[in-house]
């Protein structure tokens, strides 16, 4: 068996398999500095048009799913697959099922993301937002899943607990729906090696892929998230959660009321009504599952707040469920019909959707990371301080970019509408208004810079503390204990 | 530590359900939860198949030879992330783009391009608003038709080809979906990307523009100016206004 420092031993003298939980954690930082990067790249393309250094693999159409894919499934999924493997051996007191299915995952899963850098910039899309990878690489997707599915499931079956926590059941409904949307929304015939059609047509194509990416929203940025929140929160506060019941509730709401909420991207469109209403409806019940988790998080911390004070790991955490609270507020008002009406093409939508990403999923990471980073590699963190600093850039950024975005989306929407006394557009030149907006992209460009810096800090805080002298004291990195 | 939360009182009842159905046993959790995702999706998504789904009509028709090119080149550029083609049922909008866009215009949209932001304005009814000539400036520098724009330039797809054999890929593939395309057009996509190109060189040449009727640009303004068309005309034959 392994007998270096990257394998946790658990109570139960189950040899955990750490190796795979660093190369996840390693690239999550990776990613997330690249990610945001191009995120702040086009930033700049908005405010600097010339940014777009007139070449055809730089622009902002091609260079824009790059970022949203490399966000969400090279920064966000990685830091998913770091949690799971680390919290689920620990879980279910045994090691991962097959150390080989691990490697296949972790490999086949960079491979999928670097596939991605390299088609992307070449134009070769599917025009599927965050399902714009071409079919060859949608069955490389596939097949990584598998894998993945297997030994996730295999470790369940070879676990030497009976009962399953609260953690896993979010990591299970992770791999079963995401299998489930990707293969649905990626029936295509191709045409090509590169090219394919979707085997559904106008309102269904869109319907279906809605039904997907809002569930990507719901799947991948939310129920593994709050199964990383359900370990690591009541881990770092070292305080049990605050409901049991509370987190049985609203995992089963959470699950079958999100599949619905997709059509709330489809409003006033030629979707039929009956199926925009049942969008909006279960979008705004939605609202109370959401919540129940955002204050089964919230309440865990009762009796450690004072801990929040001077903890890095606690700050990033408790930002990052208020932020989950908040933008799950905000989604269900935004697809109540009139309100949508209002705020669907706008900046409005990306303020909201960066309010989740930054705030929910960018936040719950780095305080996953500064968690586990010390622990994994059993040594103190080099530069505590700099977490602070991190933590505050972070969020001033984040403030920065929603008030921003919050600003111009509500400007655009309201001159886009606006009827002049005559009964004619307020605003007929489309042109005026884009133009208007420009502080506000240069205020966002602020934001995201600020929150890029903060994650090359981290970048460079782990690096330190990784190559940096093996931990002398054993109570700065205890060992870990089995769950 | 966090599995072995302390529970009590009418939670205990509860939980002890729940941990004994489900928890303990993985193969019922998985499955009840696979149950519990799949509800929604099939209730919404199925009955787009039957009539309660979107509306067809015969008034549309599939895309030519040069415009499923020109598609082709829109989904490439991602020009759906900047611009919309989805008129929604509102006076302003009315105004400023025109008729609002009915479910059955997008029939024949394999992939449906409706898009989700307005950095720049709608395309829905687009067609036949500009000049060919207006479009091929607008791609060479945007600036040059939309002073103040924010659009990055086009011009390499005014030298950039389109290959007949990867159009008839296309559409054999479209075909497949379910596009009704006849046996003849397949057979004659050549013939059909020349014709229709020919045509648009032509317009182009009369305003002083020289090109060739393979030019990638040739191809996206087909497509441009087909956008909105049928709705169009559809919606004047049954005497709708808006």
């Amino acid at each position: 068996m392994q007998t270096s420092a990257s394998a946790g031993i658990g109570a139960h003298g189950a040899v955990y398999d750490d190796d795979i939980v660093k190369k996840f954690l390693i690239a999550t930082v990776a990613w997330g500095v690249v990610g945001m990067l191009v995120g702040v790249i086009i930033a700049l393309q908005l405010a600097w048009w010339p940014a777009n250094l007139g070449l055809p693999w730089t622009t902002f159409g091609r260079l824009r799913p790059l970022h949203t894919n490399a966000v969400i499934f090279a920064f966000a999924g990685n830091i998913c697959f770091t949690g799971i493997y680390y919290s689920m051996q620990r879980l279910l007191k045994t090691r991962m099922w097959s150390d080989a299915l691990s490697k296949i995952h972790f490999w086949g899963w960079q491979l999928i993301i670097v596939s991605a850098a390299v088609t992307f910039p070449l134009g070769l899309t599917q025009s599927r937002e965050y399902a714009e990878l071409i079919w060859p690489i949608d069955i490389a997707i596939t097949l990584i899943w598998v894998v993945f599915a297997i030994n996730f499931f295999g470790t369940i079956a070879i676990r030497n607990v009976k009962h399953i926590y609260v953690a896993i059941w979010f990591y299970m409904s992770f791999v079963i729906t995401i299998a489930v949307l990707h293969i649905v929304n990626n029936l295509a015939v191709p045409a090509t090696f590169l090219r394919s059609y979707p085997v559904y047509s106008g309102m269904t194509d869109a319907l279906v892929q809605w039904w997907y990416g809002h569930n990507a929203v719901g799947f991948f940025l939310t129920t593994p998230f709050l199964g990383l929140m359900y370990y690591f929160l009541p881990k770092a506060a070292e305080r049990p959660i605050y409901s049991y019941r509370l987190s049985i509730i609203h995992f089963w709401g959470l699950i079958f009321l999100y599949i619905w909420a997709g059509p709330h991207h489809l409003l006033y469109s030629g979707l039929p009504d009956w199926a925009q209403t049942l969008g909006m409806v279960f979008s705004i019940m939605l609202l109370a599952p959401s919540w129940g988790g955002m204050l089964n998080g919230l309440l865990t911390l009762r009796g450690a707040w004072e801990r929040v004070r001077t903890d890095p790991v606690l700050k990033f955490m408790v930002v990052a469920v208020s932020f989950y609270g908040m933008s799950t507020f905000e989604g269900p008002m935004m697809s109540i019909r009139g309100v949508n009406g209002l705020a669907h093409f706008t900046n409005w939508v990306i303020g909201h959707v960066h309010s989740g990403a930054l705030g929910w999923n960018g936040m719950m990471t780095f305080g996953v990371l500064y968690w586990l980073v010390p622990r994994l590699w059993n040594k103190p963190l080099a530069r505590p301080a700099m977490a602070t600093q991190h933590f505050w850039l972070a969020t001033i950024g984040i403030v920065l970019y929603t008030v921003a975005m919050w600003a111009a989306g509500l400007m655009e929407g309201l001159q886009w509408r606006a009827i002049g006394d005559g009964g004619q557009l307020a605003n007929p030149i489309f042109i005026d208004i884009v133009h208007r907006l420009e502080p506000f992209y240069w205020l966002r460009l602020l934001g995201g810079f600020l929150y890029l810096v903060g994650a090359v800090m981290a970048a460079y805080n782990f690096w330190k503390t990784i190559r940096g002298p093996e931990s002398l004291s054993t109570d700065v990195a205890a060992p870990v204990p089995a769950t | 530590m966090a599995d072995e939360t302390k529970h009590h009182g009418s939670e205990k009842k509860y939980g002890q359900f729940h941990r004994r159905v489900f928890e303990a046993n993985a193969v019922n959790f998985a499955v009840w939860a696979t149950i519990a995702i799949l509800i929604g999706g099939i209730v919404e998504i199925v009955p787009m198949f039957t009539p309660a789904g979107p509306e067809i009509s015969p008034d549309v028709t599939p895309y030519t030879a040069l415009e499923v090119a020109g598609r082709d080149i829109y989904v490439s550029e991602g020009c759906y992330l900047c611009h919309s083609q989805w008129v929604r049922p509102m006076r302003a909008e009315i105004l400023r783009y025109g008729p609002w866009s009915r479910a059955w215009e997008y029939q024949y949209d394999r992939p449906f391009q409706l898009g989700s932001r307005r950095i720049g304005p709608d395309l829905h009814r687009v067609g036949n608003k500009y000049p060919d000539a207006w479009h091929y400036e607008h791609m060479r520098d945007p600036r040059s038709t939309s002073p103040g724009s924010i659009m990055p330039s086009y011009a390499w797809l005014l030298t950039k080809r389109i290959d007949p054999a990867d159009v008839e890929a296309s559409m054999v593939a479209l075909r497949k979906t379910g596009t009704p395309y006849s046996d003849e057009e397949i057979a004659s996509v050549e013939q059909s990307l020349a014709a229709q190109g020919g045509e648009i060189v032509g317009r182009l040449q009369v305003a002083g523009i020289e090109s060739e009727p393979d030019r990638a640009i040739v191809a996206l303004i087909a497509y441009l100016q087909r956008l909105g068309v049928d709705g169009r005309a559809a919606l004047q034959k049954r005497g709708v206004e808006y």
